[in-house]
């Protein structure tokens, strides 16, 4: 504010005009001290409410008290006539949001404008009233409301239906009374009124899709006055297509002449939300979709901007779905390259490189480089992904894209722009062959002069996992040991791994890579001396003893699999004995979302003979537990612990639930008890659990509970052996056994005798799903890869009728007890098909990848595609054994 | 995309970007300075492009922005991205040549802040709560500026020009009322007015 005032000074005289000039809310506020006058002048209120409102607009605040105090004083000028000030009047009470006590003040005078003779009153009376109001007082001015609904002027009538459309929000029992009355303002000659009554009666049923389908059906014949109108009844109609085609697959789509009726009002709007509205059909044929397009094609070269990118736009979203149906409008939409609005350009070229075929790459090309020097980065970096997916279509024409991507990777850009074109580079080097050696020499080129460091060191890595693997590696050496020689610590250290993995790979080079790793050991940073000693050592390159080759590529390659939280958590708690720390013994299990991707290389080597690691935080502490009891500290590294699952009703006398833990030969039953009788005390609690129903389960032993008083939670514990490594299930009675003593409440004392008693506790299972671990990767698709198809397994299964898709996958998912990856748990609404990745650990510490296809027929049967990959064959029969039985 | 048709703000701002009058409908934007911080950033990626013969339109953090120019005043009208264009356009045309009818062809920001009762009852009679009540820029400048004087007040209270305006305003708002209305009941309102007199 400060700044305004002070340029307007420095202005010639005729800015000094500005009514506002050297406004100050405290004079302002001692200046509506005139709303008490005893003769009101209208005008000079005006003007003050005016600057109030001018301050509220520049963002200034009133507190409370300030805010109370205008309010206040706003409310006497309900006596005078003028409406000028009265309309101000409204305008301010809506800006002060009054709060729900000080309404009451106001509510009499709007009750009474609100019936007043003249309309502007009535109309605005209603709308602020609305605006302020809370439920107990819309009872009483409901009836009022329900009038103006059905008023002859359509002023009002629109005032009164858009404020029910406000309230609707918050008292909806209150607004859905009125629905008689809106139905028939429907059939209002009033445009706008019409317009306002079909969105607050839509509103109020929609719910109800029968009387939805109704309304549309009786509006479509009859007669819809204003443009706004139709847009939304098209809007209507196009839910009812999209319920409708749910329930019913084949026949002839309703509502579709309404549509293809529409693109030829006279009303622009109209016609644009008909040919979007078509576009946007599910499943729709290109039958369907020609007179749409016919239409947006004529937008296309429109003199006005807003058609123009109101059509390119929505050709561009069809273009992803059906590029075919496009590609008449290429020729218009290849003169809107040059359009003065930049993001119709944009549009424009990207529609272009998803219709474009192959023969037109090159020309395409040759008009975007002119284009891309004079647009923003945010649009840049749309093109360039449109290129990069242009690209993976048409491979052969990868040498001219690459090296467009490579020219603009050159020019001034900011850091989304190129991090977007190196990321597609990336992209294009892994998926095309042909294009990897020349997008390495490029990003290679980019790194001699890269400002970014978190690009360089990507670069750096990317380059030490494909440089090698290239046909003449040694030149890429030079561009890589520039970096240790020219940049920051942290690309100096990453370039000193990627010259590590060269050497670990490329033999002939070994000798050179470690003349380079010695002269970092000079390097005056800690981080790159250590990595560079690390390396040295591990290939060899001191002279040392070299561990094996197959050791050092793990190590170099190989990339972590366990959460950096859980190895921060794990090496704090460390403390330097004699023993080592373990690095298997850091939790895999991931809480909240994957972090680390899991390649069977890096684990393999530490699982020889080590227990299986596995338990989550909230495991830890069932860990200490269990250890902590002798009779159980034999039993090896806990597996699992499952989640509780309750034994009894909620409220009962006793309260009970099992955390099954599993072991590798055996499996412990935690029995959490808690007393919910205040006149008792519980003696040698124990859990008689019948295992005859659970073959391969033998009881080992059982650590009854000695007292259990009232409210203070106790556990005893059973424990099964069952053959090792296999996945036994079963399912267990349990029964509670324990002696009762009366407890003297007043007192707190027990008595000396006590009865036997039981209590019957539901049954508890053991299920293939508790020997799975959710274990999360990063990218299944690299993970999948990597297993490769040796013990894949891979069969189909009828799942019956189910309730929906996403009830069938959320049940698999659950049965299996895997980690959903990459949010394919996820349905999308209406899909008839979806696929699903899971991964997880099976006991044994084997590794499963799941991919999983359901399909749904419109009788809602659920088929199912599952495909497992493993480490073990035996593992993948297992899997598949889950899902049959 | 069942939804209303809807706007999630209207903005008139001066040359430089400084606020004339805005108007948010939307949750979108909760405190003051992330509505400047939008302000800000529409103005500066708009300013350089040509919105005065016909609206241009933009898109911004998942909104498409309507926007015109004239004189030392810029117009936006801001939708979410699935909104129809064209609705959100006629939204900015409404406004901008209501403002014009009310400043009497003067579109400048000097007239624009002298007269900011009118152009913030322009605003008030355009958007609802973001829903659109009127784009007819006759009638809502009608609607703004018709009224000055109740008609309910006794005649010998008005000065001969208010009641110049008032005869005026009537016999508009008769004939709006035919043009809206059957010419039946359009009658009966003129009727009624005469009788008023």
């Amino acid at each position: 504010m400060a700044q305004f005032v002070k340029k307007d000074d420095d202005r010639d005289e005729e800015a000094e005009y500005s009514p506002f000039l050297g406004i100050e809310k405290g004079a302002v506020l001692q200046d509506a001290r005139v709303f008490n006058d005893p003769q009101l002048d209208s005008r000079r209120c005006s003007q003050v409410i005016t600057k109030l409102l001018y301050l509220l607009n520049q963002g200034e605040t009133f507190t409370k008290v300030e805010a109370t105090e205008v309010f206040f004083a706003v409310t006497k000028l309900f006596q005078s006539k003028d409406i000028g000030l009265r309309r101000m009047v409204y305008l301010i009470i809506k800006e002060l949001s009054p709060s729900s006590d000080e309404v009451i003040i106001v509510t009499s005078s709007l009750m009474k404008d609100m019936n007043s003779k003249t309309d502007v009153y009535r109309a605005n009376a209603i709308r602020v009233l609305c605006r302020i109001t809370d439920g107990t007082l819309l009872t009483q001015i409901e009836r009022y409301l329900k009038q103006a609904i059905v008023d002859k002027n359509p002023v009002v009538a629109s005032a009164a239906l858009v404020s029910g459309i406000h309230l609707l929000q918050t008292n909806p029992e209150i607004v859905k009374r009125w629905s008689n009355e809106v139905q028939e303002a429907v059939q209002s000659r009033a445009a706008l009124v019409q317009f306002h009554a079909l969105a607050l009666l839509h509103q109020i049923r929609q719910n109800d899709r029968l009387a939805v389908s109704k309304l549309v059906t009786s509006l479509t014949r009859g007669t819809v006055r204003s443009p706004l109108a139709q847009c939304l009844l098209i809007r209507y109609a196009s839910q009812v297509i999209r319920e409708s085609s749910m329930n019913n697959q084949s026949g002839d789509r309703p509502f579709y002449d309404y549509l293809e009726g529409c693109l030829r009002h006279k009303a622009e709007m109209v016609i644009f939300e008909a040919a979007r509205a078509i576009t946007e059909l599910n499943g729709v044929t290109s039958r369907e979709l020609t007179p749409a397009i016919t239409v947006l094609q004529l937008f296309l070269s429109s003199s006005k901007p807003v058609l123009r990118f109101a059509a390119v736009r929505t050709l561009n979203k069809v273009a992803m779905t059906h590029p075919m149906a496009v590609t008449n409008c290429n020729i218009d939409m290849e003169s809107l390259i040059s359009d003065q609005n930049r993001s119709i350009a944009t549009l424009a070229i990207t529609s272009l490189l998803k219709t474009g075929n192959e023969s037109g790459v090159d020309r395409l090309m040759k008009q975007i480089t002119n284009f891309m020097s004079d647009i923003a980065d945010e649009f840049k970096i749309v093109v360039v992904d449109a290129i990069r997916s242009l690209c993976l279509k048409f491979p052969l024409k990868y040498r001219s894209l690459m090296n467009f991507l490579s020219n603009i990777l050159r020019e001034e850009g900011g850091f989304e722009y190129k991090k977007a074109i190196v990321d597609s580079i990336v992209i294009l080097i892994r998926d095309i062959p042909d294009a990897k050696e020349s997008g390495l020499l490029h990003l290679c080129e980019f790194i001699e002069d890269c400002e970014f460091t978190y690009l360089s060191t990507q670069i750096l890595h990317f380059l030490g996992v494909e440089g090698p693997k290239t046909s003449d590696p040694s030149k890429y050496i030079r561009y890589i040991y520039n970096r240790v020689i020219l940049e920051n610590a942290t690309v100096r250290a990453s370039a000193v791994s990627t010259l590590a993995k060269f050497g670990a790979m490329v033999d002939s080079l070994k000798p050179r890579i470690f003349i380079l790793l010695r002269r970092c050991l000079y390097d005056n940073d800690d981080e790159v001396r250590d990595r560079a000693t690390l390396y040295l050592n591990t290939l060899g390159g001191d002279g040392s003893v070299v561990e094996t080759e197959k050791d050092v590529k793990d190590f170099l390659f190989g990339s972590l699999d366990i959460p950096l939280v859980n190895l921060e958590t794990s090496l704090k708690n460390y403390e330097p004995t004699e023993e080592h720390f373990d690095i298997s013994s850091v939790p895999k299990e991931v809480k909240s979302q994957p972090l680390a991707e899991k390649k069977s290389a890096g684990k393999k080597p530490t699982a020889l003979g080590a227990p299986p690691a596995a338990p989550t935080s909230t495991v830890d502490a069932y860990e200490k537990l269990l250890s902590s009891i002798p009779e159980f500290s034999t039993f090896g590294q806990l597996f699992k612990s499952s989640a509780p699952v309750e034994l009894t009703e909620a409220e009962t006398e006793y309260a009970v639930n099992v955390v099954k833990h599993i072991f590798d030969k055996h499996v412990v039953f935690q029995y959490n008890c808690t007393n919910t009788i205040p006149e008792q005390l519980l003696e040698n609690v124990v859990v008689v659990v019948d295992a005859s129903e659970a073959e391969e389960f033998a009881e080992v032993a059982t650590k009854p509970l000695k007292a259990l008083p009232y409210d203070t939670p106790g556990q005893t514990f059973v424990a099964f052996e069952k053959p090792e490594g296999v996945p036994a299930v079963g399912r267990f009675s349990n029964v509670l056994k324990f002696i009762v003593k009366e407890v003297d409440p007043s007192t707190g004392e027990a008595e000396e005798d006590g009865v036997e008693d039981e209590y019957q506790l539901e049954d508890s299972e053991i299920v293939a799903a508790d020997y799975m671990l959710k274990v999360g990767v990063s990218n299944f698709r690299n993970a999948w890869e990597s297993l490769g198809p040796d013990f894949e397994r891979i069969d189909e299964y009828g799942l019956g009728p189910r309730e929906s898709l996403s009830e069938a996958v959320n049940a698999v998912v659950n049965l299996l007890g895997m980690q959903p990856c990459e949010g394919t748990e996820v349905v999308a609404a209406n899909s008839r098909s979806h696929s699903c990745l899971l991964s997880g650990v099976y006991i044994g510490n084997v590794k499963v990848l799941v991919r999983l296809s359901f399909g749904v027929d419109s009788s809602k049967e659920v088929a199912m595609k599952l495909a497992v990959r493993s480490e073990d064959e035996s593992v993948s029969d297992a899997i598949h054994e889950i899902v049959a039985n | 995309m069942e939804s209303c048709p809807s706007v999630k703000n209207i903005l008139l701002l001066d040359s430089e970007g400084n606020r004339v009058a805005v108007k948010y409908y939307s949750d979108d934007w909760q405190t003051n300075s992330s509505k400047e911080a939008f302000e800000k950033s529409v103005f500066t990626k708009t300013q350089k492009t040509n919105a005065r013969a016909e609206a241009e339109i933009a898109m911004f953090e998942n909104n498409i922005v309507v926007y015109k120019f004239a004189q030392d005043l810029h117009f936006f009208v801001t939708g979410g991205d699935d909104e129809n264009e064209l609705i959100v356009a006629t939204v900015l045309q409404g406004f901008f040549d209501a403002v014009g009818l009310l400043l009497r062809g003067n579109m400048d920001k000097k007239e624009a802040l002298e007269n900011l009762d009118l152009i913030l009852l322009c605003l008030d009679e355009i958007v609802d709560g973001g829903i659109i009540l009127e784009t007819d820029a006759n009638v809502i400048a009608g609607k703004v500026a018709a009224h000055s004087i109740d008609s309910g007040a006794p005649l010998s209270e008005q000065t001969i020009s208010q009641a110049l305006a008032t005869a005026r305003e009537h016999l508009t708002r008769s004939l709006l009322n035919l043009e809206l209305a059957s010419p039946a009941s359009g009658f009966q309102v003129g009727f009624c007015s005469q009788r008023e007199h």
